[in-house]
């Protein structure tokens, strides 16, 4: 399985959003979150994006007061977790325009089901914005 | 019934929505907890409602504080199905959501979701459809896998793609669960690569991504296709998939690398993105690494992104060198400045990436000067990576039992260096391998001993917790191999001092035992110098006799241990054990100019009075313990004791005149002490516990857990010691254990006079005291590290010189013997873990691709005519392929060992093994016991790649 886990954690390392691609319980999803916090929150830009943190990897990326966590396997391409992280924030910026934190969090659902359209079982199967974005279109419509 | 529904319209009326909740929450009129439990309430209440809307707004906010807040929600499976049963998408998307959030295989309701995934997944909304896929995807059990693959099978040729890439990422899942699918399923999800559509294309290569880790040589046949995508594919997320297939299926078939080298280099030069560059570069070390000039390709590129401003590409270059190095070192070399330079970068990620790089490339040749440099480096580091080096010299030295290290004696001194850098915590380890040496190096004993005692004689070290573990073993090997110490005398004060009451009882209960193994030996030692040479000493003793025999009257008083000690130590005042490390007590005394010392002090001569003194003295020290609370420390305080009372009277009363025929009962008791340790301790095989035959009537494996409940509050102590809590230690289990200075003394004064005697005694064991009591706790510098500042360069420099992998001429003395057990008594590390195998799910595969080869050609031939002649070769592959594979599995344990053995007897012209017959047996065993023998050997020596096979398969890409 090639993605894990997506985070979004803010500066004060209180979590967004969080999917996991692999069942944990809400106990060892709690401690993990707190780790993995505990140690990106504390690099500074001019370190890399990447932490390894038990088995996984960590890939992150910060856009203004929110970090991106992507727990992925140890082989998986970096480079293209963080280009996968830019896809989806500029995903969401498409459909909020100009998404912040609240957008994230009041459309939580939204944001999952974007996930949702990007990455099955820690597949990414959907790379294109417009094809991401139609059934949420979609679905706005109707509601 | 009207008061519910009148209930549930309230709810409905004056329910919070989840913006509601969010929204308060963010005004933080109560704290985050109470809220939560507040709101939890309300959604317990409303979940129950009759009315969907209410139901669901409810599961809706339940869902979000469980993502985010880690509220529990198992509570609620049942709603989550009512939910999920609405007609409305809007609420059984919210249903649906929370089963794939909070399901799992244990659920309980999972028997009752089948139906309603199955018409979901048939229903004519695509959404809906879409909806039961995803959940599928996380949440499928062997149950529900098994009852729906008819349906996913439908949907994998859906004509909605929409539909169709859902339902091929769900696969993976069911695959997983439910081996059998593969049967029904894969010969569709093979047709989906030839899809015209690129989204569908991306959906199946992740999956076949996911399925080659597992078993890659299934794979092999449906390669025309991947490299079909490799080269016509422009989308670098697909192209990235299938190289990572490739990276898994190259090493497995020659000639497919030699067909997939040219279209990577194509991407390497081509393409703009840095995420598959780094890919193709990654796949070319891994995999390729044959194809000369693919590999320089992508060294060019690593050494690109070493020099890159990004971090990001420093980190990847130096990870990709690191994957290269075991196959091409010139490649680190090549950019061993970069190396050198990212040891000193901010990010501690790089720097240990870094470090990882420079260990791979320590060699026989180079590990003293590497690790020499790196400990200085470790010297001036942060504790984390300072231990982060440390750690990775231990492990590096200590692979396949010290494989690399020529020159014990400096690893030995190594070690004791690195137990006085001020950050050390790898105590452990430390403790593991001096011993470990101890036991199977003979030759680096006598420096093993030298280390030991610098490191016992040292009071400041005691005040470090993380370094007990290392004093521990200091003092066992001071025990064991005393023999060959200079001055046994000093290890027992070293032993007895005042400080080492700070030690844990268990390490305590080695201390004395160690004191018990010296003394015993010091006074053999001096027995046997008198029955040998006692007249020499006669005269020598007379005169003293009778100062002595006035005194011992009160043999406890310190006063007496003071002056005979004053005497014995008199002449090395001035010696300060820090500044010697490498020196013996020899060079010492003619330091000091004193010849007499060589003679009095060296080996073997003691004089009667410094034993009695010696004796005297044990019996004080031990006297105090003789009230410790640890069972361990109290019986070996006792056992010394009452073996210096039984011989103590003997000796004192042996005026030396006639010390032959008087010392006979005591020497006797000595002797058999002596004997009892004079047995030689080997190194214990892991398995050895293994070949022990369980007693009758002893159940190994009963079911503890009732133990829990007893003491499930209380921590294990550390040791595995017991405490004899008697009614006048008040103290609790957990005070005794970690608060080790209240219990190792019988009282506060005791100690502090104690240790003001010794301290006037042993001057030298201190640092320059201050006018104040307090023992200085700080460590003295062990290395001045400002003496290396120019780190980076002298590195530099030495990866230059000693890198070259040139052959050490100087090389002084050969390579002592290192005793290694027949069976591997330790466990070997494996610089690569056995891929998993999957048997069911890839004997699935094989059989799935090897019989639906047919069908499958056809489908092919009908799509592209272009490739009906490489389709029709293709079609003779299945009988042909179904035999080699077999072959191939046949064949892989003879080519592990074969190789392993060739690996064996090189290393047997190196060095001497100590090994039982297990290569001797090792053919023969093979034939009867292959399939078991396979395992432990591909385990110790994965090393070794697969070893590339030379059945006959076809080649599928002409």
């Amino acid at each position: 399985m090639g993605i894990r886990f997506v985070l979004m954690v803010n500066k004060q390392g209180q979590t967004r959003l969080a999917q996991y691609y692999e069942y944990l319980t809400v106990e060892e999803r709690r401690t993990l979150e707190g780790e993995i916090v505990r140690k990106c929150l504390a690099r500074n830009e001019h370190q890399c994006s990447f932490v390894e943190h038990r088995n996984y990897k960590i890939v992150y990326r910060r856009y203004a007061s929110l970090f991106f966590l992507v727990g992925v396997d140890d082989g998986e391409n970096e480079l293209a977790i963080l280009e996968f992280i830019h896809l989806l924030v500029e995903t969401m910026d498409r459909h909020f325009g100009n998404v912040c934190e609240l957008d994230i969090m009041f459309h939580l659902e939204k944001v999952h089901f974007m996930l949702e359209e990007m990455v099955m079982n820690g597949c990414i199967v959907e790379t294109g914005k417009a094809n991401i974005l139609t059934p949420i279109q979609l679905m706005d419509k109707t509601s | 019934m009207a008061g519910s529904s009148s209930s549930s319209i309230m709810d409905n009326l004056f329910q919070r929505t989840l913006d509601d909740l969010i929204k308060s929450m963010r005004l933080q009129l109560l704290t985050e907890s109470s809220f939560i439990t507040k709101s939890i309430e309300d959604i317990r209440r409303e979940i129950k409602s009759t009315d969907p809307q209410t139901k669901s707004t409810a599961l809706q906010k339940l869902t979000y504080l469980s993502a985010i807040h880690g509220v529990d929600m198992s509570w609620a499976a049942f709603h989550v199905v009512e939910v999920m049963s609405s007609s409305l998408f809007s609420h059984k998307r919210i249903g649906y959501h929370a089963a794939s959030v909070s399901f799992h295989d244990q659920t309980p309701v999972l028997l009752l979701i089948t139906n309603q995934l199955r018409k979901d997944l048939s229903s004519t909304n695509h959404f809906h459809a879409s909806l039961a896929l995803h959940c599928l995807s996380t949440i499928a059990t062997l149950d529900l896998a098994r009852d729906l693959t008819p349906d996913l099978f439908n949907l994998l040729s859906s004509s909605r793609v929409f539909i169709r890439n859902r339902a091929i990422a769900v696969v993976l899942r069911v695959f997983d669960k439910y081996p059998d699918a593969v049967r029904v399923c894969f010969k569709r999800l093979v047709e989906n690569l030839e899809s015209s559509d690129p989204q569908v294309v991306t959906a199946v290569v992740g999956v076949f991504c996911e399925l080659s880790c597992k078993d890659p040589r299934s794979y092999l046949p449906l390669a025309p296709e991947f490299y079909r995508i490799l080269v016509d594919s422009k989308n670098n997320w697909v192209l990235i998939k299938v190289l990572k297939i490739f990276a898994r299926l190259a090493p497995l078939e020659p000639r497919l690398g030699k067909r997939i080298v040219e279209p990577i280099c194509e991407h390497i030069r081509r393409s703009g993105a840095k995420s598959l560059v780094f890919e193709c570069v990654r796949t070319v070390i891994t995999s390729l690494s044959d194809h000369e000039s693919a590999v320089k390709l992508a060294v060019s590129k690593i050494r690109e992104l070493l020099v890159d401003q990004d971090p990001n590409l420093r980190y990847l270059g130096l990870h990709a060198l690191s994957v290269a190095a075991p196959k091409h070192l010139w490649a680190v070399l090549e950019n061993k400045d970069a190396v050198v330079k990212s040891l000193d970068d901010e990010d501690s990620n790089i720097k240990i990436e870094s470090l990882r790089l420079l260990m791979a490339m320590v060699s026989e040749s180079n590990v003293v000067e590497i690790s020499r440099v790196l400990l200085n480096y470790a010297l001036k580091s942060d504790p984390e990576f300072c231990n982060e080096i440390l750690g990775s010299i231990l492990t590096t030295c200590g692979r396949n039992v010290y494989e690399i290290i020529v020159d014990f004696d400096w690893y030995v001194s190594l070690l004791g260096e690195m137990a006085t850098i001020p950050h050390c915590q790898k105590g452990e380890e430390i403790e593991n391998q001096l011993t470990d040496i101890g036991m199977r190096v003979k030759d680096a004993r006598l420096q093993l001993v030298r280390v030991a005692r610098d490191l016992l004689i040292d009071p400041a070290l005691l005040g470090n917790v993380y370094l007990h573990r290392i004093l521990c073993a200091s003092a066992w090997v001071a025990g064991e191999y005393v023999e060959l110490a200079s001055n046994p005398l000093e290890l027992i004060d070293a032993l007895v001092q005042p400080r080492a009451n700070l030690l844990p009882p268990s390490f305590r209960a080695v201390y004395i035992n160690s004191v018990l193994k010296v003394l015993s030996f010091c006074l053999d030692c001096y027995i046997n110098q008198d029955e040998g040479t006692a007249s020499s000493y006669c005269s020598n003793f007379a005169g003293r006799h009778s100062e002595m025999s006035d005194v011992k009257k009160d043999t406890e008083t310190p006063e007496l241990a003071a002056t005979c000690e004053s005497s014995t130590y008199e002449q090395d005042e001035d010696f300060n054990p820090r500044h010697s490390t490498a020196e013996s007590s020899d060079d010492l005394s003619v330091e000091n100019g004193i010849d007499r010392v060589v003679t009095r002090f060296s080996k073997r001569n003691f004089t009667h009075e410094s034993v009695v003194s010696l004796l005297n003295r044990i019996e004080s020290i031990f006297g105090s313990l003789t009230a410790n609370q640890d069972v361990e420390v109290l019986e070996r305080a006792r056992n010394i004791l009452a073996f210096v009372q039984l011989i103590k009277a003997d000796i004192i009363d042996n005026s030396g005149q006639n010390v032959d025929k008087k010392y006979t009962q005591v020497s006797t008791v000595i002797k058999s002490i002596r004997d009892a340790f004079s047995m030689e301790l080997g190194p214990v095989s892991v398995s050895a516990q293994g070949r022990v035959a369980v007693p009758d009537g002893l159940v190994l494996k009963e079911n503890l857990d009732d133990l829990k409940a007893i003491c499930g509050d209380t921590e294990p102590p550390s040791s595995s010691s017991f405490y004899a809590g008697g009614p006048h230690f008040g103290t609790t289990l957990d005070a005794s254990s970690s608060n080790p200075l209240k219990n190792a003394e019988s009282g506060p004064s005791n100690e502090s006079t104690s240790l003001l005697e010794h301290r006037k005694r042993h001057g030298l064991y201190y640092l320059a005291s201050d006018k104040s009591e307090t023992i200085p706790d700080d460590y003295p510098p062990a290395n001045d590290p400002k003496s290396n500042s120019n780190e980076a360069d002298e590195l530099a420099k030495l990866t230059e010189q000693s890198l070259l992998l040139r052959k050490k001429t100087n090389q002084m003395k050969s390579r002592p013997v290192v005793v290694k057990l027949d069976d591997g008594d330790v466990a070997p590390i494996p610089y690569k873990r056995p891929e998993p195998r999957d048997s069911s799910l890839s004997g699935a595969i094989k059989e799935a691709l090897l019989g639906s080869e047919t069908h499958q050609s056809l489908s092919l031939d009908k799509s592209s005519t272009k490739r009906k002649g490489k389709k029709k070769q293709g079609t003779n592959i299945p009988s042909e392929m179904k035999e080699n594979l077999g072959d191939a599995e046949k064949l892989d344990p003879e080519n592990l060992n074969s190789s392993s053995k060739s690996k064996e007897r090189r290393r047997r012209g190196k060095e001497k093994i100590v090994e039982g017959e297990e290569s001797d047996q090792r053919g023969k065993k093979k034939s009867s016991h292959r399939h078991g023998r396979h395992k432990t050997h591909q385990r110790a020596n994965s090393p070794l790649n697969v070893v590339s096979q030379t059945p006959v398969i076809p080649d599928f890409l002409l």
